[in-house]
């Protein structure tokens, strides 16, 4: 089975994963629901983190918990709660970041049995020197309540390990991307998506395996399709890996991505430093911002263009699921920032479901656009 | 409820002052720029006392400014447009749609003239939907340095709170040599302290003048409570805001010794959680009709003002100021006014979680005597409404009949009248209060 297929295999039974890896490993399982929560303290307490996302299939158990005007994916997590399908949980944590997955968190608390449930307080204004001694501190707790619960003390040595595979992970998925940059890149955007989405399910490890495994792959493998328009898909979270591959079969290849299960996830890696704590504090106090921290309209357009220039886009979707504030103020600027350079968008706004005939529609109407504009 | 009692009842005899008092902050925020006072926009959560230590200043909180623009439709729907004509979405905070359109427009709603220059915005994260967000955006239109305090240490956090103190605190002591500056003024200690000392006390009292609205009759109504609440929101620094809230105090407390009602017919007493719909305010006056006066807000009480509760103990009490508090300090330097305002926010009832308020709740309305709660799923607002629906059933757990409409409190595009009234007179009708006759 090649890594892309196995990437695809855990992302569409990822709870038989989880389940499966419990009975095998005998450890402990903890969700999270936001990419600010520290996967290498949770994994150094020996649990296996996994990312909570929803289905995109029509639910109607929300609503009595959760406002219309919260954001899809936050309903749509708090769903797959809500019917059960995390049940093999052992923990639920999350760093405080947006108030819509904030309402998904304290109704998941309230309402979905769950043995731990820790909320990290995550110091929003990240350009304050002040942010990461703030951050030690509540990861300092936070290590201590993974101790207490799981009954395993966390060692230096468990959170070198830790950080050293999370960093190995990030430089792998970097060097995956990378290939993208190549006029014909050997991997489409949708399966670059699962390969992220898997990250984010899997035991790292083995998710470090397949990544050296997909390494050796890709200089020999061939996409048997046209390229097409060179696209970056720039936004709030995203994993319709369905909606992905619709929108590639129309003409482009997604070569880069900026959104929370792409990039924006895995680009930094921790640097290492004496106090582990600090080190890992660092990281997610500099990493490549959401747009949900407080406060930074231009770091992230920022990075976002130099992105688009380093992998040759000719035109960028910049999508946003529906009601997200954050998201909603860089899309004007971004916007901006694109027309300056020459580089049309698209802007998309995403439901739990998406009318795909209408997105079909207005994706064509764009590439051809589009390429009238690049060619 | 066939029988009908009618109370005496008066205007205020402190209202003209409060008016008079009201538009001196409105007219500052006209002329203080030209009288050299510094001009600071921020959110009304900032605790704005500390800019005293720069000098005279006016401080635009956005959020009032947003909703007086949202109180007069003629002028809120060419600023929604002018906002969403930049590319930005009619879903966002309403407050800041009314705000930023009004600069966009280069109009000032108090005014109609020139929409005012800022020296600099210092503005608070306590609103995750981005108020920084809201204040960057007209930094960079208009061109002026900002910085801002991540002070939401509230909602669910575990672990130690110190750690959170310690970083609010530092981020105030950064931010004032940040003003220092931005200003090239120096900042002098004293003067800050004594104006925050001012800000805690008028918090205080604000809430005590929302608790004593749990006599029957209300003294006051909500909408006189609107109209006097500049007085607590834009002037909280000030000594003359201490002395119109302890008039006011002591005139409520005349009235409740001699019931003096509010609303003279009132029979049936609901409370809110959300502000109001403003550009449909008139909501209360038809519903005096069927003999309802609504006697406070909770996010007013606590956004506003302070109270103290006592969850143990289902009580709510008036909140004391910080020096005055078993084992804080008294605040002799600025480090000392940082470390306090950080523990004092952290404490605060505005950063309660959701578990502690939903009890908040309960208590607030035994205390007003409430007999329904109105709640609004505010569409402009998504920080006030994410759990609404868990309230609701909260309260109706709890005994409590509660009253729903959807709209938007400062887009008034975003609301439909007609719908809001027949649902509340059906509901009030479930109650059995029907419209009076008579009166």
């Amino acid at each position: 089975m090649s890594a892309i297929e196995k990437f695809q295999e855990v992302s569409a039974n990822r709870h038989q994963y989880a389940k499966d890896w419990k009975e095998r490993t005998g450890g402990k399982i903890i969700g999270w629901l936001c990419t600010y929560a520290p996967v290498e303290i949770m994994y150094a307490a020996g649990m296996l983190p996994v990312r909570i996302l929803g289905t995109h299939e029509v639910q109607d158990v929300t609503d009595r918990y959760l406002f219309p005007t919260v954001c899809p994916f936050s309903r749509d997590a708090l769903a797959q709660g809500l019917k059960g399908r995390y049940d093999y949980l052992d923990g639920l944590t999350m760093a405080r970041t947006c108030s819509h997955v904030q309402g998904t968190f304290d109704n998941w608390r309230n309402y979905v049995p769950t043995p731990f449930v820790y909320y990290i307080w995550f110091p929003c204004h990240i350009r304050s020197s002040r942010a990461k001694p703030c951050l030690t501190g509540e990861f300092v707790d936070f290590k201590q309540a993974l101790e207490k619960f799981t009954g395993k003390s966390i060692s230096q040595d468990d959170l070198d390990k830790s950080i050293e595979l999370y960093n190995t992970n990030r430089r792998l998925m970097k060097q995956i991307y990378e290939f993208r940059k190549s006029d014909e890149p050997p991997i489409t955007g949708g399966e670059a998506m699962e390969m992220v989405v898997a990250s984010q399910l899997m035991d790292v490890v083995e998710h470090n395996k397949l990544l050296e495994q997909l390494l050796e792959e890709l200089p020999n493998r061939r996409l048997e399709r046209d390229i097409g328009l060179r696209l970056m898909m720039v936004g709030s979270e995203m994993d319709d890996i369905v909606f992905v591959r619709m929108m590639e079969e129309l003409g482009c290849t997604v070569v880069i991505d900026e959104h929370c299960t792409g990039s924006r996830y895995f680009w930094d890696e921790v640097i290492p430093e004496e106090d582990r704590l600090a080190a890992i504090a660092g990281r997610y106090v500099e990493r490549w911002p959401c747009p949900a921290i407080g406060g930074n309209l231009e770091d992230r357009p920022n990075r976002v263009l130099e992105h688009a220039l380093d992998w040759n886009v000719q035109g960028v979707l910049l999508y946003q699921q529906k009601f997200c504030d954050p998201h909603e103020f860089d899309i004007p600027v971004l916007q901006k920032m694109f027309r300056e350079h020459d580089i049309p968008t698209l802007v998309l706004e995403f439901d739990v479901t998406i009318p795909f005939g209408q997105f079909r529609t207005r994706i064509e109407a764009f590439l051809e656009m589009a390429e009238i504009e690049v060619l | 409820m066939t029988t009908q009692v009618k109370y005496k009842s008066k205007p205020l005899d402190c209202w003209q002052w409060g008016k008079e008092l009201r538009l001196e902050a409105y007219q500052d925020l006209i002329a203080g720029h030209e009288q050299g006072k510094l001009m600071v926009l921020g959110c009304a959560a900032t605790p704005y006392g500390i800019l005293a230590g720069l000098g005279d200043f006016v401080f635009l909180a956005g959020e009032p400014y947003g909703a007086s623009i949202a109180a007069d439709p003629p002028f809120s729907i060419p600023c929604m447009e002018a906002y969403e004509a930049k590319g930005y979405s009619r879903d966002m905070c309403g407050y800041m749609r009314n705000f930023v359109g009004s600069m966009y427009l280069d109009k000032y709603y108090f005014t109609g003239g020139p929409f005012p220059k800022f020296d600099f915005a210092w503005s608070v994260r306590h609103c995750p939907a981005g108020h920084p967000k809201w204040h960057q955006i007209v930094s960079e239109y208009q061109g002026f340095p900002m910085n801002y305090i991540d002070d939401e240490t509230m909602l669910s956090a575990d672990g130690d709170p110190e750690h959170r103190i310690e970083y609010v605190a530092g981020q105030y002591i950064d931010s004032i040599e940040w003003m220092e500056k931005v200003t090239g003024r120096t900042f002098d200690d004293e003067k800050a302290i004594e104006a925050m000392r001012n800000y805690f006390r008028n918090e205080a009292l604000w809430g005590e003048v929302s608790l004593l609205n749990g006599a029957v009759p209300a003294p006051l109504d909500i909408k006189s409570m609107f109209a006097l609440m500049p007085i607590a929101m834009l002037r909280r620094h000030e000594k003359v805001a201490t002395q119109f809230l302890e008039t006011l105090k002591d005139e409520m407390k005349d009235r409740i010794a001699n019931q003096i009602a509010a609303v003279p017919t009132e029979r049936y007493r609901m409370t809110m959680l959300t502000p109001p719909p403003w550009s449909f305010l008139k909501i209360f006056r038809y519903l005096e009709n069927f003999g309802v006066v609504f006697v406070g807000t909770y996010v007013y009480l606590i956004n506003s003002g302070e109270v103290k509760f006592l969850l143990d103990e289902d009580k709510v009490i008036p909140a004391t100021v910080p020096e005055e508090r078993p084992g804080w300090p008294q605040i002799k330097n600025r480090e000392d006014l940082c470390r306090t305002v950080a523990r004092w926010r952290t404490e605060h009832p505005f950063q309660s979680h959701l578990d502690t308020r939903k009890k908040e709740f309960v208590i607030i309305f035994h205390h007003w005597n409430g007999d329904a709660y109105l709640l609004l799923l505010n569409r402009g607002c998504v920080p006030m409404t994410t759990s609404m629906y868990d309230f609701q059933r909260d309260l109706q757990q709890h005994g409590i009949p509660v009253a729903m409409f959807e709209g938007n409190f400062a887009d008034c595009r975003d609301i439909d009248e007609t719908g809001v009234l027949d649902r509340l007179e059906a509901f009030l009708e479930g109650q059995g209060i029907q419209k009076l006759q008579g009166f």
